[in-house]
């Protein structure tokens, strides 16, 4: 695995720093680091070229070449510059003049256009909208089904005709439909296909003309690699796309795709998916790609995440019990069912810049087996235990929490032994005195 | 022209037809690698040329530096002068990447055992096509076959599953939508046993890999098949061959929760290059099992690395 951006960044200039004078050619090496780590993250390699090529003249001007820090400098520079290039406002939906207003959702096959579909319909529920699902995929096995069976979880309508009709023909019934039904939004799913494949692509000219959609969205799987840039460019000169999902940006994919795309159309992203559910779909948020491309981790979602799981009377009443001393085990438990709430460890840890690669390297296993076995080490105990830790100086006690939580002794020293020297720290770091913690994090 | 792919029924139809689809694959870049090395000299350029083809290949960075680096290497000690002889030995190099395996784990014979086939793989790769397609290429060969139909959790997979047993001629057992998909593993062992099956294929959810709960779930079934009795089981993990970098961590991932067996290459028939297979091969010694092309029940061949490689030069 390859270091983070700023660990490698660092060290060229650490290099540079020795010989005194930062030159314009030890920028060029910096900014080589950058387009290694945007390739990494399959931002396409004619894209990152001409990226770096465009960002050159401003990581000059920004006098890097003086500055103390470098590699925050260069950085800097870059991380705005891509969260220019990737659509510096968001970018809402459009609506028609008079309803109602067309989205029809195209892609390749297994991008997540019919999921996508039903996500999108629900997000306009949401804002009051009357949406009417299109089921005008009629090549993939069960597609229709598929459309309908999510339709019906929505409680979301869907005009669906099998899968003998044509999908223009589809399309310009569900248009009538939705104009004698007062439904304000049609959202077409179409078929996934290849952007080569000259038939099928111009059964998709087809619809557009019948429905005139206001927006047609590419839906785009933020795993693709290198090929994303002909595809979507092949997908626009056909169809004029208006704008773009990314989907599948839950995983741990970096979605330099969505640069790729985003550059070769000039079209904006307007969403992402990010799960499974029908709600996980969020409007697209340029800075915090742009740190993920790049890979300097995603604090901002992790704040995030952490606002909406504590609320702010726990945390009041955390920060007071840390304050007096009076961390029980009961609290510790407490605290991992709420951080437990935003989702697993490893994902969290990855959204600390540098932190992610900084682990995978070290092979260190950020596991959530290890938080059940902690839970259930604490749930074996009594209330009195957890409240009062030195009951279980008591060894007999302790051989009953081992046998409790299907653990051994041992399991229940180490957490014993964790919590108090935890207690510790609490007490120099609420007296002002920050110590040192070795081994955190390696 | 080398022939890319081995295949058991009516070779010459079915070849002609993948060859068409992996022509589109195959020419442009890698097409553009033979001509690279149709130059009277070797020159700094020349490696970087190579460099930036492989990684627009999806090969990746890392994998690209230290196929480079190594060819390089051996310019250098064997005195490789003439461009064909460097090419010759990124050839040798390519191919040993795919084909240099650690000896798979070996199953004690045993004639009786039904064979238990996990389908594995991130959401949208083409799981449930690509069942379709080794289930009719099993059954074409004479095997008895059965589908067991565990992504209860996608709207319709079920469904979809059914319309491609029926084009593929083979039983498909399923559950109910939603239902636990370990029971319906369970459900389709029996019924697959009862039925004297050769092999059963089993279908499952797509997941993404960082999803923990779902790939314990994936644990999960793989202990049903394993306690499942006269049973031996291959996972195969199905892979999107337009996937970047990201595909690496997908099968390692995978991996580390079921132990991969192979990996189904699927929507080979675009223009992508499945470059990221090779990172596959090498970092975790999992072979390239099956290429699949189209959306036709017959688009489907078993992987040759020889003739892969070799093809990238036709």
């Amino acid at each position: 695995m390859f270091e983070s951006l700023t660990d490698r960044m660092q060290g060229t200039f650490k290099k540079l720093n020795s010989k005194g004078r930062i030159a314009e050619s030890d920028i060029d090496l910096a900014l080589r680091e950058v387009r290694i780590s945007l390739m990494e993250a399959d931002v396409n390699l004619k894209v990152a070229k001409q990226f770096i090529a465009d960002v050159k003249e401003k990581v000059e001007a920004a006098r890097a070449l003086e500055s103390l820090n470098p590699t925050q400098q260069v950085i800097q520079v870059v991380n705005e510059e891509l969260v220019e290039l990737l659509g510096s406002t968001q970018s809402k939906l459009e609506t028609a003049p008079s309803p109602p207003t067309v989205y029809m959702l195209v892609g390749l096959q297994g991008a997540g256009k019919t999921t996508h579909a039903s996500k999108l319909a629900l997000y306009l529920r949401k804002q009051g909208a009357r949406p009417l699902l299109v089921a005008a995929d009629v090549y993939r096995p069960a597609a229709v089904k598929q459309l309908e069976t999510l339709g019906a979880s929505l409680n979301i309508p869907v005009h669906s005709e099998g899968t003998q009709v044509a999908p223009e023909q589809i399309a310009a019934n569900a248009l009538r439909e939705a104009r004698s039904n007062g439904y304000t939004h049609v959202l077409l799913d179409t078929a996934g296909r290849l952007s080569i494949d000259e038939g099928m692509m111009q059964e998709l000219e087809r619809v557009k003309v019948q429905t005139n959609p206001t927006e047609t969205l590419l839906v785009a799987d933020a795993m693709t690699g290198q090929e994303a840039v002909r595809v979507a460019r092949q997908f626009h000169e056909r169809l004029g796309v208006t704008g773009l999902i990314m989907t599948k940006m839950d995983g741990d994919a970096r979605g330099g795709a969505a640069l790729s795309i985003r550059s070769v159309t000039g079209v904006p992203i307007k969403f992402i998916g990010t799960g499974e559910r029908p709600e996980a779909m969020e409007p697209f948020m340029p800075d915090r790609l742009a740190s993920r491309i790049l890979g300097l981790g995603d604090m901002l979602s992790l704040i995030e995440r952490a606002q909406s799981a504590f609320d702010e009377r726990q945390a009041e009443e955390l920060e007071r019990k840390m304050r007096t001393a009076t961390f029980t085990l009961e609290d510790f438990f407490n605290q991992l069912q709420t951080i437990k709430s935003m989702g697993p460890l490893q994902q969290l840890v990855d959204m600390i810049p540098g932190m992610g690669s900084a682990m995978r390297g070290q092979d260190v296993q950020v596991d959530d087996r290890e938080m059940k076995r902690i839970e259930a080490i604490i749930q074996s105990m009594t209330v009195a235990e957890r409240q009062r830790p030195d009951l279980l100086k008591n060894g007999k006690r302790r051989k009953r929490i081992a046998a409790g939580s299907g653990t051994s002794v041992a399991d229940v020293n180490a957490l014993l032994s964790q919590f108090s020297q935890m207690q510790k720290m609490m007490k120099q770091l609420t007296s002002g005195k920050m110590p040192k913690i070795p081994g955190l994090f390696g | 022209m080398a022939r890319f792919f081995r295949s058991r029924q009516d070779p010459q139809v079915r070849d002609e037809k993948l060859e068409e689809g992996l022509q589109r694959s195959r020419t442009g870049l890698f097409g553009q690698m033979s001509a690279l090395f149709d130059r009277e000299e070797i020159t700094d350029e020349t490696w970087e040329e190579l460099e930036e083809l492989l990684v627009a290949s999806d090969v990746g960075v890392e994998t690209t530096f230290g196929l480079v680096e190594h060819l390089q290497d051996r310019v250098e000690t064997e005195k490789l002068r003439r461009p064909s002889q460097v090419r010759q030995a990124l050839k040798d190099e390519l191919l040993l990447m795919l084909t240099s395996l650690p000896p798979r784990r070996q199953e004690p014979p045993n004639g009786d055992a039904l064979l238990v086939t996990l389908i594995v793989g991130v959401n949208g790769v083409g799981k449930t096509t690509s069942i379709a397609k080794i289930a009719n290429r099993l059954r074409e060969n004479g095997a008895n076959v059965v589908i067991g139909a565990a992504d209860t959790f996608r709207a319709a997979a079920i469904d979809q599953l059914e319309v491609w047993g029926e084009r593929a001629g083979v039983p498909v057992i399923a559950g109910a939508p939603n239902s636990d998909p370990a029971s319906v593993v369970h459900d389709a062992l029996t019924a697959a046993t009862s039925r004297h099956a050769d092999v059963l294929l089993v279908d499952t959810a797509g997941r993404l890999h960082t999803k923990y709960n779902l790939m314990e779930e994936l644990r999960k079934i793989q202990r049903v098949v394993t306690r499942g009795g006269n049973t031996r089981i291959e996972n195969l993990m199905v892979l999107d061959a337009t996937t970047g970098q990201n595909g690496l961590e997908q099968a390692r991932k995978f991996a580390g929760t079921v132990t991969l067996d192979g990996v189904v290459l699927a929507k080979m028939d675009g223009t992508s290059k499945g470059g990221i297979a090779f990172a596959i091969v090498k970092e975790l010694g999992v072979p390239i099992r099956y290429v699949a092309t189209g959306e036709k029940i017959d688009d489907l061949a078993e992987f040759d690395a020889r003739a892969f490689v070799d093809a990238l030069w036709s």
